[in-house]
Protein backbone atom coordinates (compact mmCIF):
# COMPACT_ATOMS: atom_id res chain seq x y z
CA UNK A 1 0.00 0.00 0.00
CA UNK A 2 1.05 3.53 -0.65
CA UNK A 3 0.69 6.15 2.05
CA UNK A 4 1.23 9.85 2.29
CA UNK A 5 2.53 11.38 5.52
CA UNK A 6 1.97 15.09 5.99
CA UNK A 7 4.33 16.46 8.61
CA UNK A 8 4.30 19.93 10.15
CA UNK A 9 7.32 20.97 12.22
CA UNK A 10 7.09 24.07 14.42
CA UNK A 11 9.29 25.69 17.02
CA UNK A 12 8.59 24.78 20.64
CA UNK A 13 6.85 27.48 22.67
CA UNK A 14 9.33 30.11 23.81
CA UNK A 15 11.89 29.41 21.08
CA UNK A 16 12.84 32.62 19.30
CA UNK A 17 11.31 32.93 15.82
CA UNK A 18 12.64 36.04 14.04
CA UNK A 19 10.95 35.09 10.76
CA UNK A 20 7.57 34.93 12.47
CA UNK A 21 8.17 38.33 14.04
CA UNK A 22 9.24 39.89 10.76
CA UNK A 23 6.21 38.47 8.95
CA UNK A 24 3.92 39.75 11.71
CA UNK A 25 5.44 43.23 11.33
CA UNK A 26 4.92 43.05 7.57
CA UNK A 27 1.26 42.10 8.09
CA UNK A 28 0.90 45.08 10.43
CA UNK A 29 2.40 47.27 7.73
CA UNK A 30 -0.31 45.95 5.37
CA UNK A 31 -2.75 47.17 8.05
CA UNK A 32 -3.74 43.74 9.35
CA UNK A 33 -3.63 45.30 12.79
CA UNK A 34 -5.55 42.40 14.32
CA UNK A 35 -2.62 40.01 13.88
CA UNK A 36 -1.17 39.12 17.26
CA UNK A 37 1.37 36.49 16.44
CA UNK A 38 2.81 34.63 13.46
CA UNK A 39 4.57 31.31 13.91
CA UNK A 40 6.67 29.85 11.12
CA UNK A 41 7.28 26.16 10.55
CA UNK A 42 8.09 23.57 7.94
CA UNK A 43 5.86 21.27 5.96
CA UNK A 44 6.93 17.90 4.53
CA UNK A 45 4.94 15.48 2.42
CA UNK A 46 6.45 12.01 2.54
CA UNK A 47 5.16 9.34 0.20
CA UNK A 48 5.99 5.83 1.35
CA UNK A 49 5.22 2.18 0.92
CA UNK A 50 3.93 0.30 3.98
CA UNK A 51 1.89 -2.83 4.74
CA UNK A 52 -0.53 -1.12 7.09
CA UNK A 53 -1.49 2.36 8.15
CA UNK A 54 0.00 1.69 11.60
CA UNK A 55 3.31 0.76 10.05
CA UNK A 56 3.28 3.92 7.93
CA UNK A 57 2.59 6.04 11.03
CA UNK A 58 5.37 4.37 12.97
CA UNK A 59 7.85 4.95 10.15
CA UNK A 60 6.89 8.61 9.73
CA UNK A 61 7.23 9.16 13.50
CA UNK A 62 10.72 7.64 13.37
CA UNK A 63 11.63 9.96 10.49
CA UNK A 64 10.46 12.96 12.51
CA UNK A 65 12.44 11.90 15.58
CA UNK A 66 15.59 11.12 13.64
CA UNK A 67 15.75 13.85 11.04
CA UNK A 68 12.77 16.03 10.22
CA UNK A 69 12.60 17.77 13.63
CA UNK A 70 15.30 18.75 16.10
CA UNK A 71 13.89 17.81 19.52
CA UNK A 72 15.91 20.55 21.26
CA UNK A 73 13.93 23.34 19.59
CA UNK A 74 11.15 21.81 17.51
CA UNK A 75 7.92 19.83 17.82
CA UNK A 76 5.94 18.07 15.13
CA UNK A 77 2.52 16.78 14.19
CA UNK A 78 1.62 14.56 11.28
CA UNK A 79 -1.18 12.68 9.64
CA UNK A 80 -0.98 9.66 7.39
CA UNK A 81 -3.38 8.99 4.54
CA UNK A 82 -3.66 6.05 2.21
CA UNK A 83 -3.12 6.92 -1.43
CA UNK A 84 -5.50 5.06 -3.72
CA UNK B 1 50.81 16.49 14.58
CA UNK B 2 48.40 15.49 11.87
CA UNK B 3 45.23 17.53 11.40
CA UNK B 4 42.30 16.59 9.19
CA UNK B 5 39.95 19.21 7.80
CA UNK B 6 36.62 17.72 6.72
CA UNK B 7 35.24 18.91 3.40
CA UNK B 8 31.46 18.77 3.07
CA UNK B 9 29.62 19.97 -0.02
CA UNK B 10 29.19 23.64 0.84
CA UNK B 11 32.08 23.99 3.28
CA UNK B 12 33.80 27.33 2.60
CA UNK B 13 36.29 27.78 5.43
CA UNK B 14 38.05 24.49 4.75
CA UNK B 15 40.94 26.08 2.85
CA UNK B 16 41.34 28.81 5.48
CA UNK B 17 41.74 26.18 8.19
CA UNK B 18 44.06 24.12 5.99
CA UNK B 19 46.18 27.20 5.21
CA UNK B 20 46.50 28.29 8.84
CA UNK B 21 47.42 24.81 10.01
CA UNK B 22 49.95 24.11 7.25
CA UNK B 23 51.37 27.47 6.21
CA UNK B 24 51.05 29.54 9.37
CA UNK B 25 51.63 26.84 11.98
CA UNK B 26 53.71 24.33 10.01
CA UNK B 27 51.56 21.34 10.91
CA UNK B 28 50.82 18.29 8.81
CA UNK B 29 47.26 18.58 7.51
CA UNK B 30 45.05 16.64 5.11
CA UNK B 31 41.57 17.17 3.74
CA UNK B 32 39.04 14.52 4.71
CA UNK B 33 36.24 14.01 2.18
CA UNK B 34 32.72 13.76 3.61
CA UNK B 35 32.00 10.63 1.60
CA UNK B 36 34.98 8.72 3.03
CA UNK B 37 35.10 6.97 6.37
CA UNK B 38 38.86 6.92 6.89
CA UNK B 39 40.23 9.60 9.24
CA UNK B 40 43.71 8.83 7.85
CA UNK B 41 45.41 8.68 11.19
CA UNK B 42 44.64 12.28 12.15
CA UNK B 43 45.27 13.42 15.70
CA UNK B 44 42.68 16.19 15.46
CA UNK B 45 39.66 16.60 13.19
CA UNK B 46 38.43 20.08 12.24
CA UNK B 47 34.86 20.60 11.03
CA UNK B 48 35.12 23.92 9.19
CA UNK B 49 32.59 26.68 8.65
CA UNK B 50 30.39 27.11 5.62
CA UNK B 51 26.99 25.98 4.46
CA UNK B 52 27.22 22.21 4.36
CA UNK B 53 24.49 20.76 2.15
CA UNK B 54 23.22 24.28 1.55
CA UNK B 55 21.91 24.45 5.14
CA UNK B 56 18.98 22.36 3.84
CA UNK B 57 16.45 21.31 6.48
CA UNK B 58 18.49 22.82 9.35
CA UNK B 59 22.12 23.92 9.57
CA UNK B 60 24.26 20.83 10.00
CA UNK B 61 21.29 18.45 9.88
CA UNK B 62 22.30 16.61 6.71
CA UNK B 63 26.09 16.75 7.20
CA UNK B 64 25.58 14.77 10.36
CA UNK B 65 24.69 11.72 8.27
CA UNK B 66 27.80 11.87 6.06
CA UNK B 67 29.90 8.70 6.12
CA UNK B 68 32.83 10.65 7.61
CA UNK B 69 30.69 11.72 10.57
CA UNK B 70 30.21 8.19 11.88
CA UNK B 71 34.01 7.91 12.03
CA UNK B 72 34.27 11.35 13.64
CA UNK B 73 31.70 10.26 16.22
CA UNK B 74 33.66 7.10 17.12
CA UNK B 75 36.87 9.14 17.18
CA UNK B 76 35.32 11.74 19.50
CA UNK B 77 33.77 9.19 21.85
CA UNK B 78 37.14 7.49 22.26
CA UNK B 79 38.84 10.76 23.23
CA UNK B 80 39.93 12.08 19.84
CA UNK B 81 40.19 15.85 19.57
CA UNK B 82 37.46 17.43 17.41
CA UNK B 83 37.07 21.14 16.74
CA UNK B 84 33.88 22.44 15.13
CA UNK B 85 33.89 26.02 13.89
CA UNK B 86 30.65 27.86 13.00
CA UNK B 87 28.85 25.41 10.70
CA UNK B 88 31.12 22.77 12.23
CA UNK B 89 29.66 23.68 15.64
CA UNK B 90 26.16 23.37 14.19
CA UNK B 91 27.04 19.90 12.87
CA UNK B 92 28.37 18.81 16.29
CA UNK B 93 25.10 19.91 17.91
CA UNK B 94 22.96 18.13 15.33
CA UNK B 95 25.02 14.97 15.75
CA UNK B 96 24.51 15.07 19.51
CA UNK B 97 28.24 15.25 20.28
CA UNK B 98 27.54 18.56 22.02
CA UNK B 99 24.28 19.69 23.66
CA UNK B 100 22.05 22.50 22.40
CA UNK B 101 20.92 24.16 19.19
CA UNK B 102 21.73 27.36 17.31
CA UNK B 103 18.81 29.63 16.43
CA UNK B 104 18.79 32.58 14.04
CA UNK B 105 20.46 35.68 15.47
CA UNK B 106 18.20 37.84 17.60
CA UNK B 107 18.58 40.71 15.14
CA UNK B 108 17.44 38.51 12.26
CA UNK B 109 20.60 39.59 10.41
CA UNK B 110 23.80 37.97 9.28
CA UNK B 111 26.58 39.37 11.49
CA UNK B 112 30.18 39.54 10.34
CA UNK B 113 32.55 41.37 12.71
CA UNK B 114 35.16 41.04 15.42
CA UNK B 115 33.88 40.19 18.91
CA UNK B 116 35.54 39.90 22.30
CA UNK B 117 35.49 36.52 24.01
CA UNK B 118 36.27 35.60 27.59
CA UNK B 119 38.14 32.33 28.04
CA UNK B 120 36.28 30.48 30.77
CA UNK B 121 38.68 27.60 31.42
CA UNK B 122 42.20 26.76 30.38
CA UNK B 123 42.47 23.07 31.22
CA UNK B 124 41.18 21.89 27.85
CA UNK B 125 43.02 20.88 24.66
CA UNK B 126 41.79 24.10 23.03
CA UNK B 127 42.72 26.70 25.64
CA UNK B 128 45.98 25.54 27.25
CA UNK B 129 47.83 28.63 26.04
CA UNK B 130 45.41 31.19 27.45
CA UNK B 131 45.18 32.74 30.90
CA UNK B 132 41.99 32.10 32.90
CA UNK B 133 39.49 34.89 32.16
CA UNK B 134 41.64 36.25 29.34
CA UNK B 135 39.81 38.40 26.80
CA UNK B 136 40.54 37.58 23.15
CA UNK B 137 39.40 39.00 19.79
CA UNK B 138 38.09 36.70 17.07
CA UNK B 139 35.53 37.45 14.32
CA UNK B 140 32.10 35.90 13.94
CA UNK B 141 30.29 35.48 10.62
CA UNK B 142 26.91 33.85 10.92
CA UNK B 143 23.15 34.16 10.63
CA UNK B 144 22.43 31.35 13.04
CA UNK B 145 24.62 31.54 16.13
CA UNK B 146 22.10 32.18 18.86
CA UNK B 147 22.93 29.37 21.31
CA UNK B 148 19.87 27.80 22.89
CA UNK B 149 19.25 25.15 25.52
CA UNK B 150 16.16 24.67 27.70
CA UNK B 151 16.74 26.32 31.09
CA UNK B 152 17.31 23.13 33.10
CA UNK B 153 19.84 21.77 30.60
CA UNK B 154 21.52 25.16 30.42
CA UNK B 155 22.01 25.14 34.19
CA UNK B 156 23.44 21.65 33.92
CA UNK B 157 25.88 22.77 31.18
CA UNK B 158 27.02 25.66 33.39
CA UNK B 159 27.30 23.51 36.48
CA UNK B 160 29.51 21.03 34.63
CA UNK B 161 31.76 23.86 33.44
CA UNK B 162 31.24 23.11 29.75
CA UNK B 163 31.19 26.75 28.65
CA UNK B 164 34.54 27.60 27.09
CA UNK B 165 34.01 31.04 25.54
CA UNK B 166 31.55 33.85 26.27
CA UNK B 167 30.87 37.02 24.31
CA UNK B 168 32.03 39.93 26.42
CA UNK B 169 33.25 43.52 26.44
CA UNK B 170 36.90 44.59 26.07
CA UNK B 171 37.47 44.15 29.81
CA UNK B 172 35.71 40.81 30.02
CA UNK B 173 32.28 42.16 30.95
CA UNK B 174 29.77 39.40 30.20
CA UNK B 175 26.76 41.62 29.64
CA UNK B 176 23.77 41.66 27.34
CA UNK B 177 25.20 44.70 25.55
CA UNK B 178 28.10 42.56 24.31
CA UNK B 179 25.95 39.65 23.20
CA UNK B 180 25.91 39.87 19.38
CA UNK B 181 23.29 37.24 18.59
CA UNK B 182 21.15 36.57 21.66
CA UNK B 183 23.00 33.45 22.83
CA UNK B 184 21.95 32.09 26.22
CA UNK B 185 24.39 33.27 28.92
CA UNK B 186 26.50 34.92 26.17
CA UNK B 187 27.78 31.46 25.16
CA UNK B 188 30.11 31.48 22.13
CA UNK B 189 31.71 28.06 22.52
CA UNK B 190 31.26 24.90 24.55
CA UNK B 191 33.21 21.73 25.22
CA UNK B 192 32.17 18.10 25.75
CA UNK B 193 32.29 16.47 29.17
CA UNK B 194 35.49 14.61 28.26
CA UNK B 195 36.90 18.02 27.11
CA UNK B 196 37.91 16.66 23.70
CA UNK B 197 35.10 17.99 21.50
CA UNK B 198 34.72 21.75 21.16
CA UNK B 199 32.31 23.84 19.13
CA UNK B 200 32.47 27.60 18.70
CA UNK B 201 30.75 30.18 16.49
CA UNK B 202 33.74 32.58 16.13
CA UNK B 203 36.33 31.77 13.46
CA UNK B 204 39.84 31.26 14.92
CA UNK B 205 41.23 30.56 11.44
CA UNK B 206 40.37 34.15 10.51
CA UNK B 207 42.35 35.52 13.44
CA UNK B 208 45.63 33.71 13.01
CA UNK B 209 47.84 36.31 11.37
CA UNK B 210 48.87 39.83 12.35
CA UNK B 211 47.90 41.01 8.88
CA UNK B 212 44.28 40.07 9.55
CA UNK B 213 44.04 42.02 12.78
CA UNK B 214 44.39 39.36 15.47
CA UNK B 215 46.43 36.27 16.25
CA UNK B 216 44.29 35.09 19.15
CA UNK B 217 42.73 32.35 17.04
CA UNK B 218 46.14 30.87 16.32
CA UNK B 219 46.55 30.05 20.00
CA UNK B 220 43.51 27.79 19.91
CA UNK B 221 45.16 25.64 17.23
CA UNK B 222 48.53 25.86 19.01
CA UNK B 223 46.89 24.75 22.26
CA UNK B 224 45.69 21.64 20.46
CA UNK B 225 49.22 21.01 19.12
CA UNK B 226 50.71 21.38 22.60
CA UNK B 227 48.06 19.19 24.18
CA UNK B 228 48.61 16.44 21.60
CA UNK B 229 52.39 16.65 22.01
CA UNK B 230 52.11 16.34 25.77
CA UNK B 231 49.79 13.40 25.39
CA UNK B 232 52.22 11.74 23.01
CA UNK B 233 55.15 12.28 25.36
CA UNK B 234 53.19 10.94 28.29
CA UNK B 235 52.39 7.84 26.27
CA UNK B 236 55.98 7.32 25.14
CA UNK B 237 57.32 7.91 28.63
CA UNK B 238 54.95 5.41 30.18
Amino acid sequence: MKYCGKVVVTLKPGVFDPQGMTIRNALHALSYREVEEVETGKYFRVTLEARTREEAERRVREMCDQLLANPVIEQYTFEVQEIR
Amino acid sequence: MRFGVVVFPGSNCDYDCFYVLRDVLGQEVVFLWHGDEDLRGCDCVVLPGGFSYGDYLRTGAIARFSPIMSSVRDFALSGGVVLGICNGFQILLESGLLPGALLPNRSGRFICRYVFLRVERTDTPFTLLFAPGEVIRIPIAHYQGNFFLPQDELSELERRGQVLFRYCGPSGEVEEAWNPNGSANNIAGIVSLNLCVMGMMPHPERASEELLGSTDGRRIFLSVVKWLEEKRHARCGA
